[in-house]
């Protein structure tokens, strides 16, 4: 199953993945730069520091791969 | 911390406001409420204006209430049309109203500048009130602090110590977990997805799942005062349609409102729905206790844990762990609500 479960469809969407068998988060950032962290408030700061320090992959980040459960009904 | 206002709160169940008068606090503030004649739910400042006598202690008298001190005698928007002995009635004299909307089972209460209510703004619990979902449903009080039990639900790891034996399943610690936030919308949401797991006996028998299932359990929380937890099974590997529809999963929603009494005090609302066994009483008297037993079991922790905070200087340094990534982002937008609500200029949450 993919890792990187998206839920939410906003355009300013932040998520951070657990990685699995790891102690390891995967911050990424609606912009679409990725940073590692084993610390969530370090990882928490760097995302919320958009755009200072964020540099987007070339490749696009993967799709979501859900339905938007997280809409408002 | 101080409260978030100019939000709206979940102040009780439909069902608890007739035509008794009703008192509750919320956010610090003392209300009352009632059912006027024509079902519609009142929401006033639970003070008389004369000499503070509390109007939940009055009497009711068709839609207005009489203060049962001296009769100040108040109407559904609290504008005072009756005084004692006098003809004037004293231009200050009456009590703030508040807006109240009646949505999904619960009487939802603005708290706030009046002009700035707008229902839009109301996050759904939709299955709360739709005949195609069984809901079982209470609320505990809570002596502790709000933000004490967002940190408890947004994580639900602690279910494996806190409630060993009723919620949790060897996979949970095996599933990778997302936290996302929508920064525009104000969203906080919490991802597990076990692609295969084993059936936990109440939902084989409840179900009729023969196997192993796919699993999810995702929290949606909307601060200050709505927390959802989706909870999908379903044959493994099947899952939702492509549209969003999802007629082979079952599906269990969790919801609880929390809803500031005081600075150190929380209505604990909790309601479960499910779309299977509707009409199985087993299955409802189960999920009806076990989910009471869960939530009664972490009301114990929470007093004890506020007890301890109020006995210890502030800013007591705390660590924070994976598990705390979705808590930590639900604190910050708390934290920022807050913010705004003290400087009005920032305008209201989005």
């Amino acid at each position: 199953m993919n890792e990187r479960v998206a839920m939410l469809r906003g355009d300013a969407v932040y998520r951070v993945h657990w990685k699995l068998g790891t102690d390891l988060l995967v911050g990424v950032c609606h912009c679409g730069a990725e940073h590692d962290s084993e610390d969530p408030v370090e990882l928490w700061d760097w995302l919320l520091a958009h755009p200072e320090g964020h540099r987007p992959p070339v490749a696009a980040p993967p799709p979501p791969d859900r339905r938007p459960a997280g809409a408002l009904v | 911390m101080t409260f978030a206002r100019n939000q709206w709160y979940v102040a009780a169940y439909g069902r608890e406001i007739g035509r008794e008068l009703f008192a509750r606090t919320i956010l610090g503030e003392p209300l009352v409420f009632y059912r006027s004649e024509a079902g519609e739910v009142v929401a006033l400042a639970d003070r008389c204006v004369h000499r503070r006598y509390p109007l939940s202690e009055s009497r009711l008298e068709g839609d207005t209430i009489v203060c049962g001190y001296h009769g100040f005698t108040y109407d559904k928007a609290g504008s005072c049309v009756f005084v004692p002995g006098q003809a004037l009635i004293p231009r200050t004299a009456r009590v703030p109203s508040y807006p109240v909307v009646e949505q999904d089972s619960f009487v939802w209460v603005w708290i706030g500048d009046r002009d700035r209510a707008d229902r839009a703004l109301i996050p759904r619990a939709p299955w709360l009130a739709d005949p195609a979902y069984t809901t079982v449903s209470g609320m505990e009080p809570l002596a502790a602090r709000y933000e004490l039990l967002v940190d408890n639900l947004m994580d639900l790891s602690h279910e494996t110590y806190l409630h060993g034996g009723y919620i949790g399943t060897p996979e949970v610690a095996n599933t990778p977990i997302t936290t996302e936030v929508d920064e525009d919308n104000r969203v906080i949401y919490v991802s597990r997805h076990m692609a295969d797991a084993a059936c936990p006996p109440f939902y084989a028998k409840s179900t009729g799942i023969d196997g192993r299932i796919t699993r999810w359990q995702d929290i949606e929380y909307h601060p200050p005062c709505l927390y959802l937890l989706h909870s999908r099974v379903a044959p493994v590997g099947v899952l939702p349609e492509a549209d969003g529809s999802d007629p082979h999963g079952f599906h269990v929603e969790v919801v609880y409102a929390i809803t500031p009494e005081t600075e150190h005090s929380t209505h604990d609302f909790w309601a479960v729905a499910r779309d299977f066994a509707l009409d199985d009483q087993e299955v409802s008297d189960f999920l009806r206790e076990s989910n009471r037993t869960v939530v009664l079991q972490d009301v114990t922790a929470l007093d004890i844990l506020e007890r301890v905070i109020q006995a210890e200087p502030p800013d007591y340094q705390e660590l924070s762990i994976n598990i705390d990534t979705g808590g930590l982002a639900a604190r910050r937008i708390l934290k920022r609500m807050a913010a705004e609500a003290d400087d009005p200029a920032k305008g209201v949450a989005v």
